[in-house]
């Protein structure tokens, strides 16, 4: 084989053929995982639960048609802003602890983890696959909840013009303007913020108990009693710090409760804000900030387990 | 195993850290009058063991709703008694909600009081009346422990003075709440009215509600309302106001 032979037969090299150099931290390897995560979990049929929130939403539309207006809307919102919380919280809880016995089970850990993939980057992708499913559920029921309220705030608005359509405008006015206070809240928003991090903080903790537990309904378990705890939680770091004559052990027990556990009882604010509680900024932003702390924190707990584990 | 063990120790300092944080947002929850309810063994006792989990879990509002629709039922079927006790559930679970405290008050004042009065397995009408009595006293308890946990809202107050002139024919306890729900936020533009108009019905005080109806007809035409200047009228007449002073007598033949 002459030289010259040899330039016209091989492929040109260029700067594509070349292996790309490795690097310790790639956003790519973590959001291939995300989208494989957020599509393994849709072909679970997770968002089954949208429906049955649809179907909770309507069912409760009609029921309520017997109460007045103010009464309607106070369950109207109650209940919706209750499933989401209910679902986003289950959703986070289900299936975050199946993720890590599924891949193990199904030998996907081991591809993945047999490629230049860190288990941090594998953890991470994990888990903002499932805060990205909980922010299209959470988007989803919101604006279903949305479409609901808005429509019958309309149908009593017509109907309120109507019954009153010989009074003098300013009557006519104030009654309108009470029924749109009754039914629609601009802090129905930061509201729902705050349901979603409050389901990726009980998304990030599955995630950690997931790492060390041997199965998936030992982790679901484990989950129910700390979603337990963690809504007893303020009320034993009260009883920790403050003196209330209790004995020694259970003071223990209070500090251990106290300190091991999130308090989850503080992104409990949509039954006050539907009851027309304002929520300042700085009340909304230290929620946001403890919200991202805990998943933060939890997250880095998971990766820091999840490197010891023997595969 | 010692990981398991090192990633506990780091939740128990990062505890640590978290704590200011969770003490100062629990104190800024009490100061924004955000999860205002405490969970005792007495709410226990009252809602049961599954209510009282559900409201601990976070679905408080769901569980005060559906003891709502109870005693709602309860009303349909006159049951007085234990909408009693479901509407005052209700309140403990929910003590922010206007709306409970004011269809409790107003089950309590308005339909229990006169289903009591017309009792007709009760023939004596000194117990009609003690029952009737007491049932406007229910309505009044829930109006004040609903001021209580709502100070800065004028709704309860409204309601209250409307109890007191309707149910107690107190003119003065009801120009007093008109007047305490007239200086909050989000007071209605009656209230001030409202409060000068009971005024003008106490003996004694009749200078007082002239020099406030008198202040609210100077404000403009928007305040001249045929009651205000009705009321207005007839306290130049009981004052013996002298003619110059008086609001003139072609707003007077309107009123007529």
């Amino acid at each position: 084989m002459t030289s010259g032979e040899n330039a016209s037969t091989l492929p040109e090299m260029n700067a594509s053929t070349y292996a790309k150099p490795y690097r310790p931290f790639s956003f790519s390897r973590i959001y291939a995982i995300t989208i494989n995560t957020v599509i393994e979990l849709t072909r679970l049929k997770v968002f089954y639960v949208l429906l049955i929130f649809a179907l909770v939403l309507i069912g409760s539309s009609i029921f309520m048609a017997q109460f007045s207006f103010q009464q309607e809307f106070q369950i109207l919102k109650d209940v919706s802003l209750g499933a989401i919380s209910i679902f986003t919280s289950l959703l986070a809880i289900v299936a975050t602890a199946r993720l890590l016995p599924q891949d193990m089970e199904d030998r996907i850990l081991y591809t993945i983890l047999a490629k230049p993939v860190p288990r941090f980057e594998y953890v991470l992708g994990k888990i903002a696959g499932v805060l990205l499913l909980l922010a299209i559920s959470t988007l989803v029921m919101g604006a279903a909840f949305l479409l609901v309220l808005f429509f019958r705030e309309q149908a009593v608005l017509h109907a309120t013009a109507r019954q009153m359509s010989g009074a003098p405008p300013d009557q006519v006015a104030d009654a309108l303007r009470v029924v749109r206070s009754s039914a629609f809240n601009l802090d129905i928003f930061p509201g729902m913020v705050i349901i979603y991090l409050k389901a990726c903080l009980l998304a990030a903790l599955t995630l950690f108990v997931s790492t060390f537990a041997t199965s998936n309904i030992f982790t679901v378990v484990v989950m129910a009693f700390i979603y337990f705890i963690g809504h007893l939680q303020a009320t034993a770091r009260e009883y920790w710090l403050q003196e209330h004559g209790s004995g020694l052990i259970a003071r223990i027990f209070f500090a251990v409760v106290t300190l091991i556990f999130p308090d989850l009882q503080a992104f409990n604010l949509v039954d006050d804000i539907v009851a027309g509680t304002a929520i300042s900024l700085a009340l909304f932003t230290k929620t946001a900030v403890l919200g991202v702390f805990y998943t933060t924190i939890y997250t880095l707990l998971a990766a820091f387990v999840f490197y010891g584990k023997e595969l | 195993m010692s990981r398991a063990l090192i990633a506990l120790a780091i939740l128990i300092v990062v505890g640590v850290v978290k704590l200011p944080l969770e003490r100062n947002l629990a104190a800024l929850h009490r100061q924004e009058h955000f999860l205002g309810v405490e969970f005792n063994l007495d709410l226990r006792e009252k809602i049961g063991q599954l209510g009282f989990m559900a409201a601990l879990s976070g679905f408080r509002a769901i569980v005060a709703d559906a003891l709502f629709i109870q005693a709602y039922a309860a009303w349909e079927n006159t049951e007085w008694g234990r909408m009693l006790l479901l509407f005052r559930h209700v309140t403990t679970l929910q003590p922010r909600v206007m709306l409970f405290w004011d269809t409790a008050a107003w089950h309590m004042a308005w339909n229990a009081s006169v289903a009591a009065m017309n009792d007709q397995n009760q023939p004596r009408l000194a117990l009609r009346v003690k029952a009737q009595r007491e049932y406007f006293a229910l309505g009044k308890d829930f109006l004040e422990r609903g001021i209580k946990n709502n100070p800065d809202r004028p709704d309860l107050y409204e309601a209250l003075a409307r109890l007191y002139k309707e149910k107690y024919k107190d003119h003065e306890r009801a120009s007093e709440y008109y007047a305490k729900a007239s200086v909050l936020p989000e007071a209605r533009t009656f209230d001030r009215r409202f409060s000068a108009y009971e005024l003008s019905y106490c003996e004694g005080r009749e200078r007082e509600a002239y020099e406030r109806l008198l202040s609210l007809y100077n404000e403009g035409e928007k305040e001249r309302l045929p009651t205000l200047i009705k009321r207005l009228k007839f306290l130049e007449e009981k004052l013996a106001i002298p003619q110059e002073e008086r609001i003139p007598d072609k707003l007077n033949k309107i009123v007529k």
